[in-house]
């Protein structure tokens, strides 16, 4: 598939806009459907068109694998983090409405927790789509 | 109209399903499972579970796609006849399927207003999400803020599953490396052993 030039110019011209989309759906998750999972999927699909187009070497370069198994930790982190800072400003685990910059309208505390945790989630979700997808795709590569 | 989308899509399900018995190849059986899960994703659709639906679509449809395409390129495209007669199996199937259905008699009736599911806290979350949480999408507030803790456990859950898959995958490899170190001056080990020293 490597040779095909409308395939690689394909990807190149498609994948900037999956990420692009991934990013609307975290970002937008609150207004219309989507959240931290579908946009940690759909980041991670990007980089997978890339690498089946590419070459896992050629995404590998841009992406290594130890930065998407941190990612994979480091989501889990955000979220439970986003917990125990609630709970340092006084307020019970994953309160958000800790998070609130004016107390008269705590609720827009719920706004900022939600769109921290979900960042933890797709973080999370990414890391852990690409490192699978990594390890799939590479272990026929090194084993031949 | 909603009842010609309905038949429409199951029809295609069943046939997908068919095929998906019947096909030998598996690189057709793989295409077939993502041709399965885009109709799923627009079942979900017909039944108003939106976000069900774009996940459904993203993970069963795509990115698992990829990771079968991935594991077909270890094991080949053909799929071995098995040793054994269907007749077993076709009883499993049977019972289980018998038995899940005669579970339905008791289900109440599919999107009844006075269902359980609807007026534990669906209510509350429904009414008062608006106020609470001030965001739009209630099936949001709900995942990320009423039933934060569930999907902290979720994440967790995903992350668990990456160490496995890391454990089971290079683990082994290095273990096996460790165990003869002769074997990596050659050309493949090589890399593999120098991919595992970045790490």
């Amino acid at each position: 598939m490597r040779e095909e030039i409308i395939v690689r110019v394909g990807a190149k011209i498609l994948a900037p806009f999956i990420i692009m989309f991934a990013l609307y759906v975290h970002f937008h998750g609150d207004y219309s459907p989507g959240g931290g999972f579908q946009a940690g999927v759909i980041l991670a699909a990007a980089f997978a068109l890339l690498a089946l187009v590419y070459g896992l070497e050629a995404v590998q370069r841009v992406l290594p694998l130890w930065f998407t198994r941190m990612c994979a930790a480091l989501g889990v982190l955000i979220f439970a983090g986003v917990g125990v800072v609630t709970m340092l400003l006084g307020h019970g685990y994953l309160g958000y409405n800790a998070l609130a910059p004016d107390p008269a309208h705590a609720e827009h505390g719920q706004h900022y927790g939600i769109l921290l945790v979900e960042l933890g989630v797709l973080v999370t979700v990414f890391g852990v789509m690409v490192t699978v997808f990594y390890l799939f795709a590479g272990r026929g590569r090194r084993d031949s | 109209m909603i009842t010609a989308i309905d038949i429409v899509l199951f029809t295609l399900l069943a046939a997908t399903g068919l095929a998906l018995l019947r096909v030998r190849n598996l690189f057709a059986v793989v295409m077939l499972a993502g041709i399965y899960s885009l109709l799923s994703a627009g079942l979900f659709t017909v039944m108003d579970a939106v976000d069900v639906a774009f996940t459904e679509a993203a993970v069963g449809a795509g990115i698992s796609t990829v990771l079968f395409l991935g594991a077909l390129a270890l094991v080949g495209p053909r799929e071995n006849r098995p040793g054994h007669t269907p007749l077993l199996p076709l009883v499993v199937v049977v019972v289980t399927g018998g038995a899940l259905v005669y579970g339905t008699m008791d289900m109440p009736g599919f999107g009844h207003a006075d269902n359980p599911v609807h007026h534990h806290v669906a209510d509350h979350y429904l009414e008062e999400s608006e106020h609470e949480i001030g965001i739009p999408n209630v099936v949001t507030s709900v995942l990320a803020s009423y039933r934060g803790y569930d999907t902290m456990g979720e994440t967790t859950v995903v992350f668990a599953a990456a160490v496995g898959v890391l454990l089971l995958l290079t683990g082994a490899r290095r273990a096996r490396s460790r165990a003869s170190p002769a074997e990596r001056g050659g050309g493949g080990g090589g890399g593999g052993a120098g991919r595992g020293g970045t790490a």
